[in-house]
């Protein structure tokens, strides 16, 4: 029941919540949207490397 | 598995696979989209012309990490650009009842976040986030694996500590009236 997983805040619980919300952090950047510069800088690059 | 390495395709062109993750270490280390770009930008270009450098069949997205990390704390060296909290906005109040589940939310948990050194982002980002070894996060970071252990302990703590917590301390945990108030309401609560 409810009282069972609330009445031993287990030491390992607010590290577990911790890392649940770090990964929430780093997922949440995640979605960000990759800007198209970057694919053409890569594109830029590979040009500049081909035309050597 | 075994290929002949003039087989093994370009690693440089498998960067763009792991821009998204580069990406979010750059934001999660600088909590800055723009300062975060330029910092994904210039590690393209490092990891670019100093691609004889990766060993091919380990692990790019570590190594892009390296460099990322890299770029920026030498970055930080240089200028000393310290991005203070000019209105003390995030100095104090950081600590409100947890949401109505007894669950950290996850606005206080970001604003404690930002708080942190970046050295202290960079770790938790990569072993608790990541869920890179302390000895691979070594790796990258540079420093000895007790280092990352003992780092990841004390971010850890201070997060804790920003958040009103003690390690191992109740609160997290509804108490019991609390819950039982929960409960009744948790019907009305669902927006």
């Amino acid at each position: 029941m409810m009282h069972e997983m609330t009445s031993k805040p287990a030491k390992s619980s607010l590290q577990q919540q911790i890392d649940e919300n770090l990964k929430k952090v780093y997922e949440e950047a995640l979605k960000e949207e990759i800007p198209d510069r970057f694919k053409d800088l890569l594109a830029q690059l590979k040009a500049k490397e081909a035309g050597k | 598995m075994t290929v002949p390495a003039h087989v093994l395709p370009d690693p440089r062109d498998e960067i763009a696979l792991h821009l998204p993750a580069l990406r979010a270490f750059g934001i999660s280390l600088t909590r800055n989209l723009s300062a975060a770009d330029d910092l994904v930008q210039d590690t393209i270009v490092k990891a670019w012309s100093n691609i004889d450098k990766f060993t091919p069949g380990t692990d790019l997205r570590a190594w892009l990490f390296t460099i990322l990390r890299n770029t920026f704390f030498s970055d930080k060296r240089k200028h000393k650009r310290e991005v203070a909290d000019p209105d003390g906005i995030h100095a104090q109040g950081l600590y409100d009842k947890p949401e109505h589940d007894g669950r950290l939310a996850f606005g206080e948990f970001l604003r404690a976040f930002d708080q942190l050194s970046p050295e202290h982002r960079e770790v938790l980002i990569l072993v608790g986030a990541n869920g890179y070894s302390c000895e691979e996060a070594s790796a990258m970071i540079g420093v000895a694996v007790g280092t990352v252990k003992s780092r990841t302990n004390r971010a850890r703590a201070k997060l804790a500590a920003l958040l009103g917590m003690e390690a191992g301390e109740a609160i997290l945990a509804p108490d019991s009236g609390e819950t039982l108030a929960v409960m009744s309401r948790s019907g009305a609560q669902a927006a």
